[in-house]
């Protein structure tokens, strides 16, 4: 059995050159978080691919139910593996930042008036 | 799962901007660089650069035989170089031999030639059926080629990154390098599509 190529989802190969580059603000900065650290000697380009390449293969070889493919979300697993294992950051430590932020209350970000 | 695969389920949003805020904390980043970089793939590096050279390709003879021989080397010459454009191997179709370009480990593609990767470039379908089935996958994907043209699967992985040098369409004979470029797309210079005339 083969899997189908995702011909209308988010994935679906375009008949154009239109799509976004990022689908959500978060994955550029993931990106551009990766890109920078790299172009500052943080770790070897070839460093993070092996972590991204591991992180995908595990998600091919048993995906989770729950939760669909999603490029960056690997992207971004793979850049804390890098920066756990050399101690940059611990795990926990971005958990932790992150369930503050999640404290915030809702419209933190929208202050502005539309 | 949770981006780091162990502890509770937080979005990737939040888990992306704890990471920043710790990581500019530290001084390891600058958001500023961050915000630049971005910009830069989001509204400068695109496929209209591999277009450029892939036109100039096709009118410049000379042109040609240096792209083929060094890509990144005459890539240059149009000031497109930079990040993934190391090792930049052009490979040419024509009538009986079709390339097609697959990272099956990742994602390498040649971002100064043809910007960041599509979300099906990436997809797990393209990237594993693409090297089995590259017939019936460029079928899927609206290519459909005569039996008798071999289909050559280039994978990523390595240092290098493809581009495709795509057959010039017929009918387009009359037209200037600057009226080629925009009939050249992003799929095309992937190998899932064929340049059409206007």
């Amino acid at each position: 059995m083969t899997a189908p190529l995702n011909i209308e989802g988010p994935a679906a190969p375009p008949r154009s050159n239109g799509e976004l580059v990022f689908a959500e603000p978060w994955e550029s900065r993931a990106f551009g978080m990766a890109v920078t650290l790299y172009e500052s000697g943080a770790f070897t380009w070839r460093r993070f691919q092996a972590a991204l390449i591991a992180r995908i293969a595990a998600w091919e070889t048993a995906p989770a139910q729950d939760e669909p493919w999603n490029y960056y979300r690997l992207w971004l697993a793979a850049l804390e593996d890098v920066l756990v294992g050399q101690g940059a950051v611990s795990a926990d430590e971005v958990t932790a930042r992150a369930r503050t932020l999640a404290r915030r209350p809702p419209g933190h970000d929208h202050g502005h008036s539309h | 799962m949770t981006a780091s695969g162990s502890g509770e389920r937080l979005p990737a949003a939040l888990r992306t901007e704890a990471l920043e805020q710790l990581l500019t904390e530290r001084g390891l980043i600058d958001p500023k660089v961050m915000d630049g970089l971005i910009t830069e793939y989001e509204t400068n590096v695109g496929p209209l650069n591999g277009a450029k050279v892939v036109a100039r390709a096709w009118t410049d003879p000379e042109y040609r035989r240096r792209l083929l021989d060094d890509g990144t080397a005459a890539i240059k010459e149009l000031g497109f170089m930079g990040r993934q454009g190391e090792h930049i191997v052009v490979v040419e179709n024509t009538a009986t031999t079709h390339n097609v370009v697959v990272c099956t480990l990742c994602s390498c593609y040649p971002w100064p030639v043809l910007g960041l990767p599509p979300s099906w470039y990436k997809d797990p379908a393209y990237r594993a059926r693409m090297v089995k089935e590259p017939r019936t996958v460029l079928s899927e994907m609206g290519l459909e080629l005569p039996d008798g043209v071999r289909i050559i699967v280039r994978d990523s992985t390595s240092e290098v990154r493809w581009l495709v040098l795509p057959e010039r369409p017929a009918g387009t004979e009359h037209l200037s390098e600057e009226q080629l470029v925009p009939l050249v797309t992003r799929e095309a210079m992937v190998g899932v599509a064929k340049v059409k005339a206007p």
